[in-house]
C-alpha cells in the first residue's frame, strides 16, 4: 500500500478545498488534496450562470471562471499534491490522523497527517427528506442534479417542469432549463416571500413570464413510471388548504429545498456537530471539537455567496498554519445566538484579533439592528437596512470592540437582531 | 433447445418464482421463467420488508404455517451458497399490558407446538436486556432468535443467477397475454408476440395470479391488492433496533414494525389498506402520522428527521387466509401458487420444494443433475473489505478503487458487475449494489452510474430508465429542444408576485 | 408612463420607479449609482442580458459521448431578442480543444459589439 505523509489533507477540491490548500501552501506547508470527481472545482463546474466574485474580485464572473483562478493558483503551488478521483472511506483521527483514500489508479492510499480541513460541502434535500406523498415515478430530480446533468452532460431530463422552492438554485435552474428549451410552469414557494435573490427573480422568472406560487406547496406528485403532474396547493396560516388546490401537467419536478453540509466524515472523527448548522461546532480558529481537525465553506454551514466561502477558508487555512507551527491559541470565548439569530459562526472568539463573523437571521425585517453585547449590555451595534434568512450576515468585532471582555469574568457573548 | 418444449414455464420472477425455479434447477428438466417486468423481483418482492418469520404467528395446521417454519431454516444454507445479505438478528414481540402478555403466550405455544427451536418468553427484564432501546413501558413478550432480516430483492437475483447458471433460462419483458392449451404442451404468447410452449406451467403472479390463471383456463381467483407503506431510516439513526420489533397482533395484521435491515439502515411499517387498483403505490402523509405515531409506541428515540425515503407496496391477497399451493383442478398440469402474502419470503424456500414436488405428483420426471452447482460467484463488496484487503483488490481490479456511490460505499466494478448480471435499469443497478440508496438518494451517483450504463450496454442516454419503459430518466439532449422567443412584454417586476 | 423594477446589476437589487413620456426623456430613482441609471434607460428601450450556456466539446475518442461541455458567455450584455437565436448557434457549434478561457467563439454577435467566449479552459484529451 501506498503510504504518504503531508502536514495537511483538505477533504474537497471544490471552493473551499482550494482557497485553503492555496493558502496553507503558500505558508510552506506540505499539503494533499483529495477530491472524488475528474476534476477540481466542486459545485463551481457547473454553475455555468455570472454573479460570482463581485465582493472578492470586483469583477462579475461564471462559476467556472472563478474556479479556474483558484486552480490555477494550486496548480502553480509545488507543496500541493492533489488526488483526483479519490474518495476517503476510512478515517481514524490522532496524533497523527490517518486516512485511507481509495482510487482507481492509486489504489488504496494510507496518508497520515498532523492537521485536517473539511471542506466536503453539501447535498441538497430531496424528496424522502421532505416527504411528499404520492407515486414514485422517473421524473423527480433534485435541482443541482438537474444543474449537473444539463450543463456538464449536456443532459434533458425533461419537456415540462415544475420547480419547488425559489431560493437562487431553483431561479437560476427556471431560466436554465427554459434556455434549452424546456417549458418552465412554474416556481413553488412554501413561504409567503421569494427566498433568492431579487435580481434572479428578475431575470430568470419575470424574463419568461414563469409564475411564482408563493405560499404554496407540491402536495402530490402523480405518474405511474414517469411523472405525469404535481398537486399544487396553496397555505394560509401555514396550514394545506387543499380544498384550493389545483393540478399541473408535467413529466418532471425539479428539487430545490435546502442544502444539507455533507457531514458524513466529520462523524467518523469524532466530531461535534451543531444542529443549527447542520455542520461542526468550531472555535475562533474554525477548528472543530477534535483537534487539528478544522472545517470551511458549505460543510460548516451552508453559504450564499462563494466570495465568503474563499475568505472564511482562507482564514481557518492561517489558523491550521498556526496549528502546524505550534502557535495556535487556545482561550477561546464563546459567542451563542440571542434573539432572531439562527446561528453564528464560528462559536468562540479570541479577544486579541479581529474575529469576522456569519450570521443568519431568523427573521424577514428592514431596518434592522445587528447587537452584539456581554451580559446584557451592549458591546457593537450594526444597522442592516435588509435582513432575511436566505441572505447571510457577515461582521467583524476587532481589539477595540472587544476590549470590554478583558474587565469582565463573564466571557460569553450574545448576538441579537432586533 | 429454445424452439421445442420446454418441461416447465414459470410465470413471475419474483421470491417465489425464483425459488421454484432455482430449486427446478437441481433437475435436468427444461425451464424456463417468464417476467413481465424489465427486471426479476420487479413486482411485489421489490417492496418487501425482508423480514425472516419466527414461525410462531400461524399454526401447521396451514400451509402458510408449515412452509414458514421450514422455510426459516433454510436461509443459513441459502447464504452460504448465494452470499445474499442476511441476519439472523432475532424477533421481539412485545406486550404493554398483562391482556397483551396472554395473546404473547399463546404466539409462544404456538411456536413450541411448531417445534421452533430457541423461543423465548421474556419478563420485563429481560426483554429490556435484549433490547434496550425499547419504550419502558414494555412489560414483556416473546424473543424468536431464528427471526431475520434479508435484503429480498439481492436473494431474488441470486436465486435467479443461481438458476440460470445451472441452466434455467430467464425471460424478461415477458408479459404472458395468452395460452393455447395443444396436445400435451401450451403455446404461451407474450404482449410483443413473443410465443414459447411449455408442458408444465406454475403460475407465481403474484399479484396478477387471477388474470395468468384465467389466461390458461384454470380456476376463477380474486387477487384483492393490500397497500403497505413504509419508510426507509438512516442508518445514523438513533432509534436503530438490534432486533425486529413486532407489537402484539391484532386480528388483521402484524402491525407497525421496526425493523433493521441487514446493510445496517432501518424500516418503519407497513400499513394494511386495501387498494383502489393494483397498481397504485402511492404513499400519504396520513399514513405517515399513523406510522410514525405507532413505531414510537415501541420504540421512542425514532424520528421522521431520520427519514431517507418512503414507499408503498402492494400485498396479493387471496380469500381464505392462506397460500393456495396446489395441481389446479381445471388444468392438471398447471401449479398455482397464489396469495403468497406474509410470511411468503420466509417460507419461499420451502414453497420451492413443495411446487417441485407438486410438479412430480403432477406427472413430471425429475432427474437429479449431476453437474448442479449450488454455489454462485461472491461479488466483492469494497464497503465490507479493510483498507488492506481493498488495497489488494483495487490493485487486480482497478475498478474497485472507483468509489461511484459515496453514501453507501459502492464502487465501479460492483456497478459494473450488476449490469453485467443484467440489472440494466437505474432500479436494478440500485437493488443489486446499493447505489442511490443512501442520504443523497442518487444527487452525487446518477451521472455517473448513467454513464457507466452507456458504456457497458451501448443503450443510449434516452434509453436507459428507472425500471422499464416509459420510465427513462433523460428526455432529449441539449440542443435538440427548440429555444422559444422570449414573451411579447416581461411580466411586472414588482416583488412578491 | 411608469414602471417599477428592480436593478440587476449588482445583488443589491435596488427598487426602480423609472418614468418618461417620449423615448428621451427617461428618469429614474431609487438607484444607489449609475449602474441603475443606465440599466433602467435599457430596460425600456432595448433590454439587455448576459447570456451564460454551454457548447458541445468534440471528443473522437469518447464511447458514449462527449466527456463534458464548454461552459460560454457573452463578453457584455446581449439584446434580449438576439438571445434565442444566438442559442441555437451555440448550440449546434463543436469546439475542439485546447481551449483557453476568454476565447472567442463567436465574434461580433448580430453587429452588437457583443462576443461569445470560452468561460473555461480545456485540454486536449
Amino acid at each position: 500500500m501506498i503510504e504518504k505523509i503531508y502536514d495537511a489533507v483538505v477533504f474537497g477540491g471544490g471552493s473551499a478545498g482550494l482557497a485553503a490548500a492555496a493558502r496553507i501552501a503558500g505558508q510552506g506547508c506540505s499539503v494533499a488534496v483529495l477530491e472524488r470527481e475528474n476534476e477540481l472545482g466542486g459545485i463551481l463546474n457547473q454553475c455555468i450562470h455570472n454573479g460570482f466574485g463581485i465582493q472578492r474580485f470586483k469583477e462579475d464572473l461564471t462559476g467556472p471562471e472563478y474556479a479556474e483562478r483558484f486552480i490555477e493558483m494550486v496548480e502553480d503551488l509545488e507543496n500541493v499534491s492533489i488526488f483526483l478521483e479519490s474518495t476517503a472511506l476510512e478515517v481514524t483521527p490522532g496524533t497523527p490522523h490517518s486516512v485511507f483514500a481509495y482510487s482507481k489508479r492509486y489504489g488504496v492510499v494510507k496518508i497520515e497527517c498532523r492537521a485536517i480541513v473539511l471542506a466536503m460541502g453539501c447535498r441538497e434535500r430531496n424528496r424522502g427528506n421532505i416527504g411528499i406523498p404520492g407515486t414514485r415515478p422517473a421524473g423527480v430530480f433534485t435541482a443541482g442534479l438537474a444543474q449537473r446533468l444539463i450543463n456538464i452532460d449536456g443532459y434533458i431530463p425533461g419537456r415540462r417542469t415544475v420547480i419547488l422552492g425559489s431560493g437562487d438554485i431553483g431561479l437560476i435552474m427556471a431560466r436554465r432549463l427554459t434556455w434549452v428549451g424546456v417549458e418552465v410552469l412554474g416556481v413553488v414557494e412554501i413561504q409567503g416571500y421569494p427566498s433568492g435573490l431579487t435580481r434572479n427573480i428578475v431575470q430568470c422568472l419575470n424574463d419568461f413570464n414563469i409564475p411564482l406560487y408563493l405560499s404554496h406547496t407540491v402536495s402530490e406528485i402523480r405518474g405511474k413510471d414517469r411523472v405525469t403532474g404535481v398537486t399544487v396547493t396553496p397555505l394560509e396560516e401555514g396550514r394545506m388548504v387543499p380544498a384550493k388546490s389545483f393540478d399541473l401537467d408535467c413529466d418532471t419536478i425539479l428539487l430545490s429545498v435546502g442544502l444539507i453540509p455533507d457531514n458524513e466524515l466529520s462523524r467518523k472523527f469524532g466530531v461535534n456537530l451543531n444542529p443549527e448548522t447542520g455542520g461542526p461546532f468550531v472555535d475562533a480558529g474554525l477548528m472543530s471539537s477534535v483537534p487539528g481537525i478544522f472545517a470551511c465553506g458549505n460543510v460548516l454551514h451552508v453559504h450564499d455567496l462563494v466570495d465568503y466561502v474563499s475568505e472564511e477558508s482562507e482564514r481557518c487555512a492561517s489558523f491550521v498554519v498556526d496549528y502546524l507551527n505550534g502557535a495556535y491559541h487556545t482561550q477561546h470565548h464563546p459567542i451563542v445566538s440571542g434573539a432572531n439569530v439562527k446561528y453564528v459562526i464560528p462559536n468562540k472568539y479570541l479577544p486579541g484579533m479581529t474575529n469576522r463573523f456569519y450570521l443568519r437571521s431568523l427573521v424577514v425585517k428592514n431596518k434592522a439592528e445587528l447587537v452584539i453585547s456581554l451580559q446584557g449590555e451592549p458591546l457593537k451595534r450594526k444597522n442592516l437596512a435588509h435582513v432575511q434568512p436566505s441572505e447571510m450576515v457577515s461582521f467583524l468585532l476587532d481589539e477595540q470592540d472587544l476590549s470590554p471582555v478583558s474587565e469582565s469574568a463573564e466571557k460569553k457573548l450574545e448576538v441579537s437582531i432586533y | 433447445m429454445k424452439n421445442s418444449i420446454y418441461d416447465v414455464a414459470i410465470v413471475g420472477a419474483g421470491v417465489v418464482g425464483a425459488s421454484i425455479a432455482r430449486k427446478l434447477s437441481a433437475y435436468t428438466s427444461d425451464t424456463v421463467i417468464l417476467e413481465k417486468e424489465w427486471d426479476v423481483s420487479f413486482g411485489v418482492t421489490k417492496t418487501n420488508s425482508g423480514i425472516i418469520h419466527g414461525g410462531f404467528h400461524y399454526p401447521t395446521s396451514t400451509l402458510k404455517g408449515r412452509l414458514e417454519v421450514l422455510g426459516n431454516i433454510m436461509y443459513d444454507r441459502l447464504q452460504q451458497e448465494l452470499h445474499f445479505p442476511f441476519r439472523r438478528c432475532g424477533i421481539l414481540v412485545v406486550a404493554f399490558t398483562v391482556e397483551e402478555m396472554k395473546t404473547v403466550e399463546k404466539l409462544y405455544m404456538q411456536g413450541v407446538e411448531n417445534k421452533v427451536i430457541g423461543l423465548e418468553l421474556c419478563n420485563r427484564d429481560r426483554i429490556h436486556s435484549l433490547e434496550p432501546k425499547l419504550n419502558p413501558d414494555v412489560i414483556g413478550g416473546l424473543h424468536a432468535p431464528s427471526g431475520g432480516v434479508i435484503e429480498p430483492y439481492r436473494f431474488v437475483f441470486s436465486l435467479i443467477e443461481s438458476a440460470k447458471k445451472n441452466g434455467v433460462e430467464l425471460r424478461t419483458r415477458f408479459k404472458v397475454v395468452k395460452a393455447e392449451k395443444k396436445k400435451d404442451h401450451f403455446l404461451i404468447q407474450g404482449e410483443n408476440r413473443e410465443s414459447l410452449r411449455a408442458r408444465y406451467l406454475v403460475n407465481a403472479a403474484g399479484l396478477y395470479a387471477d388474470e395468468v390463471s384465467a389466461i390458461f383456463g384454470a380456476e376463477h381467483l380474486q387477487i384483492k391488492p393490500f397497500k403497505g407503506q413504509e419508510y426507509l431510516l438512516d442508518r445514523n439513526a438513533v432509534g436503530l433496533p438490534e432486533k425486529v420489533i413486532f407489537p402484539v397482533p391484532s386480528t388483521v395484521s402484524k402491525g407497525i414494525l421496526v425493523i433493521p435491515t441487514p446493510e445496517g439502515t432501518c424500516m418503519v411499517g407497513p400499513t394494511a389498506i386495501e387498494a383502489i387498483n393494483k397498481e397504485d403505490l402511492s404513499t400519504t402523509q396520513s399514513n405517515f402520522e399513523k406510522i410514525f405515531h405507532s413505531a414510537r409506541r415501541l420504540i421512542p428515540k425514532i424520528s421522521e428527521r431520520d427519514i431517507i425515503t418512503a414507499f408503498a407496496g402492494m400485498r396479493p391477497t387471496l380469500e381464505g387466509n392462506d397460500f393456495y399451493i396446489a395441481i389446479s383442478e381445471m388444468q392438471p398440469k398447471l401449479i398455482q401458487v397464489a396469495g403468497i402474502q406474509s410470511p411468503g419470503l420466509t417460507a419461499a424456500p420451502a414453497i420451492g420444494e413443495y411446487v417441485k414436488d407438486l410438479l412430480k405428483t403432477a406427472g413430471l420426471v425429475l432427474t437429479e443433475r449431476p453437474d448442479f452447482d449450488p454455489f454462485i460467484e461472491e461479488v466483492p463488496r469494497i464497503r465490507t473489505l479493510s483498507p488492506y484487503e481493498a488495497d489488494a483488490l483495487v490493485q487486480k481490479e482497478p475498478a474497485y478503487g472507483e468509489i461511484i456511490c459515496r453514501c453507501e460505499s459502492v464502487s465501479e466494478a460492483e456497478i459494473v458487475a450488476a449490469i453485467r448480471r443484467g440489472h440494466t435499469t437505474m432500479d436494478g443497478i440500485k437493488f443489486y449494489t446499493r447505489a442511490q440508496m443512501g442520504r443523497c438518494q442518487g444527487g452525487f451517483c446518477s451521472y455517473k452510474i448513467l454513464k457507466i450504463l452507456q458504456r457497458e450496454t451501448g443503450m443510449s442516454i434516452e434509453e436507459i430508465s428507472k425500471r422499464g419503459p416509459g420510465s427513462r430518466i433523460i428526455t432529449d439532449r441539449v440542443g435538440e429542444l427548440a429555444v422559444k422567443p422570449p414573451p411579447a412584454a416581461a411580466t411586472s417586476t414588482e416583488e412578491g408576485k | 408612463m411608469e414602471r417599477k423594477m428592480v436593478c440587476i446589476s449588482c445583488p443589491l437589487g435596488c427598487r426602480l420607479t423609472v418614468t418618461w413620456e417620449e423615448e428621451k426623456d427617461i428618469a429614474v430613482k431609487g438607484n444607489k449609482c449609475a449602474k441603475g441609471e443606465s440599466y433602467a434607460q435599457e430596460e425600456i428601450l432595448a433590454p439587455k442580458r448576459v447570456v451564460t450556456a454551454t457548447v458541445p466539446v468534440a471528443a473522437p475518442l469518447a464511447a458514449a459521448g462527449a466527456d463534458r461541455r464548454l461552459p460560454v458567455k457573452t463578453s457584455l450584455p446581449l439584446l434580449k431578442r438576439y438571445i434565442p437565436a444566438l442559442l441555437t448557434e451555440l448550440y449546434k457549434m463543436e469546439v475542439k480543444p485546447p481551449i483557453r478561457r476568454g476565447e472567442v467563439l463567436i465574434n461580433n454577435i448580430e453587429g452588437t459589439g457583443v462576443d461569445l467566449v470560452a468561460a473555461r479552459s480545456l485540454e486536449e484529451r
